[in-house]
C-alpha cells in the first residue's frame, strides 16, 4: 500500500455529539458576545460605510506617526486616525502610512482644498513623500452601500435557504442557515472586538464565508440523506455520526487545502487585501466548525420525519441514490 | 464500462486547446496591449500604418486570440468619480425661460387679468399674481395654452406644464411626466459630454455609466488624479457662431484686430479669419436635431431661445450670401453660407453630412455645456505604482498558493493528486481564458477569488477521491469504484457548487465595483471548476484505468 499523507484516520468514530451542549453552549455565547460587541464597542467602519477619506502616503524616509499627526492638527479636520502599515512585501525604504479623515460637516466629498492642503502639510514635514491612493466617500452614498451590504447578506442567505428547502427537507435549511448566521455574526464579531476595519470588501468575504459554510454543510446533508435511504432504523444521531465521519476526510481535505491557499494570500497577497483575506480565513475555519457543531445538531433538535411515506408523491432520497443496489 | 465516448472526448480536449489559446495573450500583456492598440490605431486610419505601428502590430499574430483581461484600477492606477447631476437645476432654468412667454400671453387679455406681477419662489416654481382675481379663468386657460404635450412611454398625452391657481396667484411647475422625461434628456446629455471630454484624451477603456436615476460612475485607468479628471469633465464645451471675414490656407495669416484665426475643425490645411465678437452665444441654443433638408440630405435643425433668436435673426437678414462659422472649442465645424433671412430662431445647418456626422453634430451642438451641476459622492486616486504592487503580490502568492496545494494533493492522493492538479491548472487556464473572452476587469479581489478559487476547485476532486476510497473499501474492482465515484459523488458536487452559485450570483447583483470583480472570478470559477474535475478528471482516470487496467488501486 502506498504512502498518503492522511490529516484524518481512513476510519473514524468520534461522537460529535458527545460534548453537544458544551460546543452548542459556545457557539451560542460566540453569538451573543459578537452581537454585543457590535451592538456595545461597534464595528470600525471604513471610508466606504462612514464617509471620509483615505490617504495612502508613501516615502523612502523613515515614518513617524506623530509628526504627520502634528502635520495635520492645524488643518481643523476633525478626528484624524494615521496608522503605519507594515508588510513583509515592502522594500526596505518603503514606508506606508494609512490617514483617514471622518467626514467633513455638510460636504458630500472631501473638497480639492482639503485634499492640497493635506498633501501639501505632509510634504512639509517629508519632501520624499508620494500618495499612491486617495479614496473619498461621501455620506450620503456610504449609507446606501451599508444597506446594500446588508441587504446583499441577507438576500444571499434567503436564496441559500430556499435552495436547500428545495433540495434537502425543511429541519436542513432552518440548519444551514442557522450555521450561517453563526459564522457570520462570529466574523462580525470579531472584527468588532479587535476593531478591525470594516469595508465593502469584507462584505464580499463574508458572501465568500456563507458559500463556503454552505458548501461544507450541504456535503454532509447530502450524505445524511442517501444514508436516511440507506439504513432505515438506525437512530438520527448514530446516522449523523456516522455520517460525519465518513465525510471528515474530505471537510478536513478541503479546509485544508483553501486555508493553504488563503494562507499565501495573506501573507504574500499584499497588505490591501489583508482584512479581506484574514475575513475569510477565520471564516473557513468557524465554518468548518460549524458544519460540524452547528448545523447538524440543529437538525437533530428538531427532529426529522423518517416514516416511509413518500413526501409529495415523491420518494424521500434523491436521485443518485438508487443508481446502485 | 469506463467509456466516454469519442464525440465528448474531443471536445474535452477542444475546450483545453481553446482555454490555452484565449488565456495565452494574458502571459505576454504587454506585447499584445501593444499590437491591439496598434491595430486600433491603423483601423482608425483606415488601414494606414505609420512604420511604429507595424511593426507593433507584428508583435502578436494576427490568428491568436488577442483579448486581454482588462485591468481594474486597483491593478492599473486611475481614478474613480461617481457623480450625482442635479436635474433639479435644470427645472429651474426651464421655468425662469417660461416667465416672458407668461407675460406676453397675459399681456394679450390684460384687459381682463389686469396687471401681472412675478412673485419671488422657490427654484423651480414660477408665481405670477394678477390684480383682477376674476379674470382668473381666462388667466389659467391663456397660460395652460403654453404647454405642450410629454412625449413618454408611459404617461402619453400628458401635459408639460402644471399650473394651478392659489388665490390670486398662478402656480406654474413642471408636470411629474416632464420632471421626469428632463431627468432622463438631463443625464442622457450630461453622459454624452463627460464621455466625450474622455475620449478627447484618449485614455484606455474609460467606463462611463449612468448608475441609479441621476449618477454617473467614471473611471478612468491611468490618470493622475480624481481632481484631474474633474478638471476635465468640467470643462464645457463652447460653442459659437461668428461672422467669417476669410478663408487661408495659411496658419500663420494675421487675422487683424478684433479678428482671429480658427482651424478647420475636419481639414488641417483650412483656416478661416472669423470676428472675435460671437454673434449668438451657444448657450443660447436651447435643442438641436438630427434631421433631412428639402434635398432628403442630412442635416441638423437647431432652435435659439428668444434672445439668441432675435440676434441671429437680425444678423443672418442683413448677411444673405454670406458664410457664418460655427466654432467649437475654437475649430470651426462648419460653415455653411446664410441662405435667407432666419426668423423664429429656428435654423437648418446643412453641408455635405453622411447621417451619422449629423447626429454626431447635433450631439457636440447640445453638449456644449453640462445641463446641470454635478456634485460628488466619490472619489479615489490609485497610483499606478501601488497597483503594479498589487499585481506583483497577487501573483506570487498564486503560484505560491497553487503550488502548495499542488504539493499537498500529491502527498494526499498520489497519482490521483497528479491528475487533479492537472485538472486544477487546466481550470486555472480556463478561468483566465474566459474573463478575457467576455472583456471582464480583473480587480485584486477578482485575483484573490482566483486564488481561492484554487483551493475550493479541488474540493470537486476531493469529494469524488474519497468516494473512490470508500468504494474500493467496500471490495468493489478499481473500474467500478472509479465509476461509483463519479456517480456518487456528483449529487454533493452540484449541491455545494449551485450554493456558491447563488452567492456569487447575488455579490454581482447587489455588489458595486470590488466586491462585483470578486464574484465575477468566484462565479466563473465554480464553472471552470466543475467542468474540469467531472469532465476533464474522469477523462484522464478512466483513460488511465483503461490503459493500465490496475487490478488493484491505490488512491
Amino acid at each position: 500500500m502506498a504512502w498518503r499523507l492522511r490529516l484524518v484516520p481512513e476510519k473514524t468514530t468520534i461522537d460529535f455529539f458527545k460534548l453537544q451542549w458544551v460546543t452548542f453552549g459556545a457557539s451560542v455565547l460566540a453569538v451573543v458576545v459578537s452581537l454585543l460587541a457590535v451592538a456595545v464597542i461597534g464595528l470600525n467602519f471604513g471610508v466606504d460605510f462612514k464617509g471620509g477619506t483615505t490617504i495612502r502616503t508613501e516615502s523612502t524616509q523613515e515614518l513617524d506617526v506623530g509628526v504627520y499627526r502634528e502635520a495635520l492638527s492645524g488643518l481643523s479636520l476633525g478626528d484624524v486616525a494615521i496608522t503605519q502599515v507594515f508588510d513583509p512585501g515592502f522594500r526596505a525604504d518603503q514606508h506606508v502610512a494609512q490617514i483617514r479623515i471622518e467626514a467633513q460637516e455638510g460636504e458630500e466629498a472631501i473638497t480639492p482644498e482639503a485634499i492640497a492642503a493635506i498633501e501639501a502639510a505632509l510634504v512639509a514635514v517629508d519632501p520624499a513623500i508620494t500618495f499612491p491612493s486617495v479614496e473619498s466617500v461621501g455620506p450620503k452614498v456610504s449609507s446606501e452601500l451599508i444597506w446594500s451590504a446588508v441587504l446583499a447578506i441577507a438576500a444571499g442567505a434567503l436564496g441559500i435557504w430556499i435552495y436547500v428547502w428545495l433540495r434537502f427537507e425543511w429541519q436542513f435549511a432552518v440548519g444551514t442557515v442557522a450555521a450561517l448566521i453563526h459564522d457570520v455574526v462570529v466574523t462580525v464579531g470579531v472584527f468588532s472586538i479587535f476593531q478591525l476595519k470594516f469595508d465593502l470588501t469584507i462584505v464580499a468575504a463574508l458572501l465568500t464565508i456563507l458559500g463556503y459554510s454552505v458548501n461544507d454543510t450541504v456535503v454532509i446533508f447530502d450524505r445524511l440523506r442517501e444514508n436516511l435511504a440507506k439504513y432505515k432504523t438506525m437512530p438520527l444521531r448514530d446516522m449523523m455520526n456516522l455520517t460525519a465521519n465518513e465525510t471528515l476526510s474530505r471537510t478536513i481535505m478541503t479546509a485544508t487545502t483553501t486555508l493553504i491557499s488563503l494562507t499565501c494570500l495573506i501573507i504574500l497577497g499584499g497588505d490591501v487585501i489583508r482584512g479581506f483575506v484574514f475575513a475569510m480565513l477565520f471564516g473557513v475555519v468557524i465554518g468548518t466548525y460549524s458544519t460540524l457543531y452547528v448545523a447538524k445538531n440543529i437538525v437533530l433538535m428538531l427532529g426529522l420525519d423518517r416514516s416511509d411515506k413518500p413526501k409529495n408523491g415523491k420518494p424521500l432520497d434523491h436521485e443518485f441514490a438508487n443508481v446502485d443496489a | 464500462m469506463l467509456h466516454t465516448p469519442l464525440w465528448k472526448r474531443l471536445l474535452i480536449v477542444a475546450i483545453i486547446v481553446w482555454g490555452i489559446l484565449a488565456a495565452l495573450p494574458n502571459v505576454f500583456y504587454t506585447r499584445v496591449e501593444q499590437h491591439n492598440d496598434a491595430n486600433k490605431a491603423i483601423a482608425a486610419a483606415e488601414g494606414v500604418a505609420t512604420e511604429d505601428q507595424a511593426a507593433a502590430r507584428g508583435l502578436w499574430p494576427e490568428v491568436l486570440p488577442s483579448a486581454l483581461m482588462s485591468l481594474g484600477l486597483d491593478l492599473r492606477g486611475g481614478a474613480h468619480l461617481l457623480a450625482r447631476v442635479q436635474v433639479a437645476d435644470v427645472y429651474a432654468q426651464r421655468i425662469d425661460a417660461l416667465w416672458p412667454e407668461v407675460r406676453d400671453a397675459l399681456r394679450d387679455v390684460r384687459d381682463q387679468v389686469g396687471a401681472v406681477r412675478r412673485q419671488p419662489s422657490v427654484p423651480g416654481v414660477l408665481r405670477v399674481t394678477i390684480s383682477t382675481p376674476d379674470g382668473m379663468a381666462v388667466a389659467l386657460e391663456k397660460v395652460r395654452a403654453l404647454a405642450t404635450p410629454v412625449m413618454t412611454l408611459t404617461g402619453a398625452g400628458a401635459s408639460d406644464l402644471e399650473v394651478v391657481a392659489e388665490g390670486q396667484d398662478i402656480v406654474v411647475q413642471l408636470s411629474e411626466a416632464e420632471r421626469v422625461a428632463t431627468d432622463q434628456r438631463t443625464v442622457q446629455q450630461s453622459l454624452e459630454i463627460i464621455r466625450r471630454r474622455v475620449d478627447e484624451v484618449g485614455t484606455r477603456e474609460p467606463t462611463i455609466q449612468r448608475q441609479g436615476d441621476d449618477r454617473i460612475l467614471i473611471q478612468v485607468p491611468g490618470i493622475g488624479s480624481a481632481q484631474e479628471l474633474k478638471d476635465l469633465i468640467g470643462t464645457t464645451a463652447k460653442l459659437s457662431f461668428h461672422q467669417v471675414l476669410g478663408r487661408t490656407s495659411d496658419a500663420g495669416a494675421d487675422p487683424g484686430a478684433r479678428n482671429k484665426l480658427v482651424g478647420d475643425a475636419y481639414d488641417k490645411d483650412i483656416f478661416y479669419i472669423i470676428a472675435d465678437e460671437a454673434v449668438v452665444g451657444g448657450e443660447e441654443l436651447t435643442d438641436a436635431q438630427p434631421s433631412f433638408d428639402q434635398n432628403g440630405q442630412p442635416a441638423v435643425n437647431f432652435r435659439f431661445n428668444p434672445s439668441g433668436a432675435r440676434a441671429f435673426g437680425d444678423y443672418t437678414a442683413a448677411h444673405i450670401g454670406e458664410p457664418f462659422a460655427i466654432v467649437l472649442d475654437d475649430e470651426v465645424i462648419s460653415a455653411p453660407t446664410i441662405q435667407a433671412h432666419i426668423a423664429g430662431g429656428s435654423g437648418i445647418i446643412t453641408g455635405s453630412f453622411t447621417v451619422e456626422e449629423s447626429t454626431n453634430l447635433a450631439v457636440l451642438l447640445r453638449a456644449g455645456a453640462l445641463p446641470a451641476k454635478m456634485t460628488f459622492l466619490e472619489e479615489r486616486t490609485i497610483g499606478p505604482e501601488l497597483g503594479q504592487d498589487s499585481i506583483d503580490a497577487g501573483k506570487l502568492a498564486g503560484i505560491v498558493g497553487m503550488v502548495a496545494v499542488a504539493a499537498y494533493m500529491v502527498l494526499s492522493y498520489g497519482l490521483f493528486g497528479v491528475f487533479a492538479n492537472i485538472a486544477l491548472a487546466v481550470n486555472v487556464i480556463l478561468l483566465i481564458a474566459v474573463l478575457s473572452t467576455i472583456g471582464a476587469t480583473l480587480t485584486l479581489p477578482g485575483i484573490a477569488g482566483i486564488v481561492l478559487t484554487m483551493g475550493v476547485a479541488v474540493d470537486s476532486n476531493v469529494l469524488i477521491y474519497e468516494r473512490i476510497r470508500e468504494e474500493l473499501r467496500d471490495g468493489k474492482s478499481p473500474a467500478r469504484s472509479v465509476e461509483l465515484g463519479f456517480e456518487r459523488a456528483f449529487s454533493a458536487i452540484l449541491d455545494s457548487n449551485v450554493t456558491g452559485m447563488i452567492t456569487a450570483v447575488i455579490m454581482f447583483m447587489i455588489g458595486s465595483g470590488a466586491v462585483r470583480g470578486f464574484a465575477v472570478t468566484t462565479g466563473i470559477g465554480i464553472f471552470t471548476s466543475m467542468f474540469t474535475a467531472v469532465y476533464v478528471t474522469r477523462l484522464i482516470v478512466t483513460t488511465y484505468i483503461n490503459w493500465q487496467q490496475p487490478k488493484a488501486l491505490v488512491v
